[in-house]
């Protein structure tokens, strides 16, 4: 590994401060939530014409996720990533977050691997998906959903 | 900002065609506009909105991130490795500054 300093995010004393503050303001503001209905409308979209199939795209969540603000998922698509069969992009969708995109990764086949590992906020129990578009024009979709015990500031 | 830290973890060397993983991780609030502060007042959306990953200036990963992107973002993905060089890592804020982070590999 290089010399470059890495370590998965820890605990400062100004991130707990921060924490303390925002769980304060938490208690305060309601927001609107997304509707599955606009979840569906963002799919629609990105799919196209095409109808997404539930294969070769798999999404890891947890089942249950304490702390909404902070859920790891990772999406790895069964793809060669060659010149001729590649992923070309993958969305993430909450449903019922205030905005339903999550995030958008695109790839190519200088990625060799399509799978992405992340940390997103939910703002309750929700249903997650994952799309894949793929470089023939096929669309691959996976959901699970996602019992939030507290919901994240702002999905 | 000038504290924005930003890690990323590359190896070393790889041997050509080998898939590397690449992580990624930096120091960011991520403040997604929809919390209010004590006054009710909103407070106004902050975040990094995009990522892209280059090797010797040549795109090779690109991600659009919206407010549901957990504070102090990571991220991690996959590569080929094709030759020596160095990734430069960038980390777009709405505000308009842009982060940068860079790791050099050896491929043989």
């Amino acid at each position: 590994m290089s010399e470059t300093e890495f370590r998965q995010p820890t605990l400062s004393r100004r991130h707990i401060l921060l924490g303390t503050a925002a769980v304060g303001l938490m208690a305060l503001p309601r927001w609107a939530a997304a509707t599955p209905a606009e979840a569906e409308a963002v799919v629609a979209k990105l799919a196209g014409s095409a109808k997404p199939a539930a294969s070769r795209i798999a999404l890891q969540l947890p089942q249950i996720a304490e702390n909404g603000n902070s859920v790891q998922f990772s999406v790895s698509v069964d793809s060669p990533m060659t010149e001729t069969d590649y992923v070309k992009s993958i969305h993430i969708i909450a449903d019922q977050n205030p905005y339903p995109e999550v995030a958008t990764f695109y790839l190519s086949p200088a990625n060799g691997k399509a799978e992405v590992t992340m940390r997103m906020r939910l703002a309750k129990t929700q249903n997650v998906r994952a799309i894949a578009l793929m470089s023939d024009g096929s669309v691959h979709q996976a959901q699970q959903e996602v019992k939030v015990t507290i919901g994240g500031c702002g999905g | 900002m000038a504290d924005v830290k930003a890690r990323v973890k590359v190896p070393a060397t790889a041997t050509k065609g080998e898939i590397i993983e690449i992580k990624t991780a930096i120091a960011h609030a991520m403040e997604s506009g929809q919390r209010k502060d004590k006054e009710g007042k909103a407070i106004p959306r902050k975040i990094i909105n995009k990522f892209v990953c280059t090797l010797n200036g040549k795109e090779l990963f690109r991600s659009d991130w919206y407010t549901a992107v957990s504070a102090n973002p990571y991220l991690s993905f996959f590569v080929r490795a094709t030759e020596s060089g160095t990734y430069d890592f960038a980390w777009y804020d709405d505000d308009g500054s842009v982060y940068h982070a860079s790791a050099s590999i050896a491929v043989s």
